[in-house]
């Protein structure tokens, strides 16, 4: 039990201190406000962000460098609203908070991972930004 | 209150339940009417509501039944019972704070764990206050621990770690770094459940323990080996939730090893302890032991599907879609709610003297798997359905998908009724056979008068 806590302990230190694999900045004082707009209206209930969160809405992982997508897209739909989307009030300001955020988002990954590779041992080498 | 204090702990699980399954199906019918109830309770305020009182239910109800199990049967002196109806006023004023924050849309939390995360602190509290208890009743009382007692302790200890740990994303040091932070957030989440999980997997050992009326089975080699097993999941095997995310390959690699060991070895015990029972316990204990033998079928089906999903190539695909959903209603229906169920059953019996089961009961229960597996696969088809879909469609609007989804939703949204029906119709009575006891215990001279009554009868 001991040697399988402190193996743990060590795998916790290293998750928890170790670079991310994109080479990515870190989030602006502006990226973390458009987070914190995200989390307060609980978006992820139907959006998702690399696959994870709701089912309801698309996933919004590269919707900022998407053909035909966008920071303006994002900005007219967030107070728009659709048939299942609630129109959020959100102003100028929230909504350039918001798309900094996606477009930090953006420039940390891709997904889906189009150009991912299988391997025959049931392996997906993904590829990194 | 005192000496029933962990049937107040069953009975709000109960309640939880109810509520929780009721709002999954109103949940539910924004797939096919999208604007429904957009003006009073939109989704985004409805979601966490339904996830919370499930997870409620699961909690409460395996808190309970520990406390029961430690006073009632195993009849250890509680520590203090003080702390423990301490420990449950924490968690009912709590879940009115947590459901005031989704009402009055001030959330700020993330998913799974939506609510101000100011609240967590006194959730920290509440499962500081078990732990206190359970450690100081346990240590030095019980000599060469059967594994439910370990499995309760780990599941206390990590339960608070990674509860803490959800909530690291306030640091800046995890908030500045976009992917360390889903990374650690996930991780919580996965180990979180794997946390609940060792709650309720330790229900179901000392359940089995106590129909077969034989320790040993909690004891053996093989036992403690799944133990470890599980704990070494519940720690390291959280990963193949972000396999798609660009974390470091190693920690991928270390996921996809340890997820393939999952769950095998509970398969064994718990189909050598089926085929050993005798008619005998199985006819005292029916209820108990059909639902533990349900929550085995589900194990089954779960353990496939949780293999299956780990192995990357397959994750890429089933990843983001429903089939993620199907592992997850199949574990805390099919596994955690039956084993519930049971544990419920059990305390019914002990409180009560006598079984509560009959026939119209016994078809409920069918009706409860029958609804769930059907429940099951049509979530499958919805995620089946959208993989095919996106790769005929890369550039397809969602809602599109939706409408073409429309059958499977209906199916999904249909037996989800007959799921929660069958829910109310399982865990109403529960309550009603537990609510005199709880009011017994707010009113001692009711229950001198039932013992007096009682000694009386014997008497005579």
């Amino acid at each position: 039990m001991s040697m399988l806590v402190s193996v743990f302990t060590i795998y916790n230190v290293i998750i928890y201190t170790q670079e991310s694999a994109s080479s990515v900045l870190t989030m602006s004082p502006y990226a973390l406000a458009g987070e914190q707009l995200w989390q307060k209206n609980n978006c992820a209930a139907c959006h998702q962000i690399y696959g994870l969160g709701g089912y309801l809405g698309p996933d919004l992982t590269n919707v900022i460098s998407q053909e035909y997508k966008g920071p303006e897209y994002v900005k007219y739909f967030v107070n728009s609203g659709t048939k299942s989307m609630p129109k959020f009030n959100f102003s100028e300001g929230e909504k350039e908070q918001l798309v900094a955020f996606l477009i930090h988002v953006d420039n940390t990954g891709y997904y889906p991972n189009k150009d991912a590779e299988f391997g025959k041992d049931g392996w997906v080498e993904i590829e990194y930004k | 209150m005192r000496k029933n204090f962990s049937l107040f702990f069953v009975v709000a699980g109960l309640f939880m339940l109810i509520l929780g399954a009721f709002i999954g199906c109103l949940s539910s019918l924004v797939y096919i009417i999208p604007d429904f109830l957009k003006e009073y309770i939109p989704f985004n305020q409805l979601r966490p509501m339904h996830i919370t009182s499930v997870i409620s239910w699961i909690i409460l109800t395996a808190t309970g039944g520990v406390y029961f199990y430690l006073g009632r049967v195993e009849k250890i002196k509680l520590y203090s019972t003080k702390l423990a109806t301490v420990h449950f006023i924490i968690f009912i004023v709590i879940a009115f704070g947590i459901a005031g924050s989704y009402l009055t849309n001030q959330m700020g939390g993330r998913e799974y764990l939506v609510f101000n995360p100011l609240l967590m602190l006194p959730i920290l509290l509440g499962w500081f206050l078990f732990a206190v208890n359970y450690f100081k009743s346990v240590v030095n009382t019980i000599k060469n621990w059967p594994v439910y007692l370990w499995m309760w302790a780990v599941g206390i200890i990590f339960m608070m770690f990674h509860l803490s740990e959800s909530n690291f994303w306030i640091f800046d040091h995890f908030r500045d770094d976009y992917i360390r932070d889903v990374t650690v957030q996930w991780k919580s989440y996965g180990s979180f459940v794997g946390s609940w999980n060792m709650l309720v997997y330790g229900t179901a050992m000392f359940l089995m323990t106590k129909i077969r009326n034989d320790v040993n089975i909690a004891r053996g080699r093989t036992t403690f080996f799944f133990f470890f097993l599980g704990l070494t999941n519940l720690m390291f095997g959280w990963a193949h939730h972000t396999y798609i995310i660009p974390t470091l390959p190693w920690v991928r690699y270390v996921a996809y090893g340890i997820s393939m060991t999952e769950w095998i070895i509970f398969i064994k015990i718990v189909y050598s302890w089926s085929k050993s029972l005798t008619k005998k316990d199985k006819q005292e204990y029916s209820m108990v032991y059909r639902f533990i033998l349900a929550s085995d079928f589900w194990v089954f089906v779960n353990l496939v599907m949780a293999l299956l999903m780990s192995i990357p190539a397959l994750n890429y695909f089933s990843h983001g879609t429903h089939i993620t959903v199907a592992h997850s209603m199949g574990t805390t229906i099919g596994i955690n709610t039956c084993v519930l169920f049971a544990s419920v059953s059990f305390i019914v019996t002990k409180v009560n003297g006598k079984e509560m089961f009959n026939r119209s009961k016994k078809i409920v229960f069918y009706l409860f798997n029958l609804s769930l597996l059907i429940f099951w696969v049509a979530l499958i088809a919805m995620g089946v359905f959208k993989i095919i879909w996106e790769a005929n469609n890369p550039d397809g609007q969602v809602g599109v998908m939706h409408a073409e989804s429309s059958t499977y939703y209906a199916i999904f949204i249909v037996a989800g009724s007959l799921l929660f029906i069958c829910i109310f119709l399982i865990a109403y009575p529960m309550i009603k056979a537990l609510i005199p006891h709880c009011k017994y215990a707010l009113m001692p001279a009711v229950v001198q008068r039932e013992i007096d009554h009682i000694k009386k009868a014997q008497e005579s």
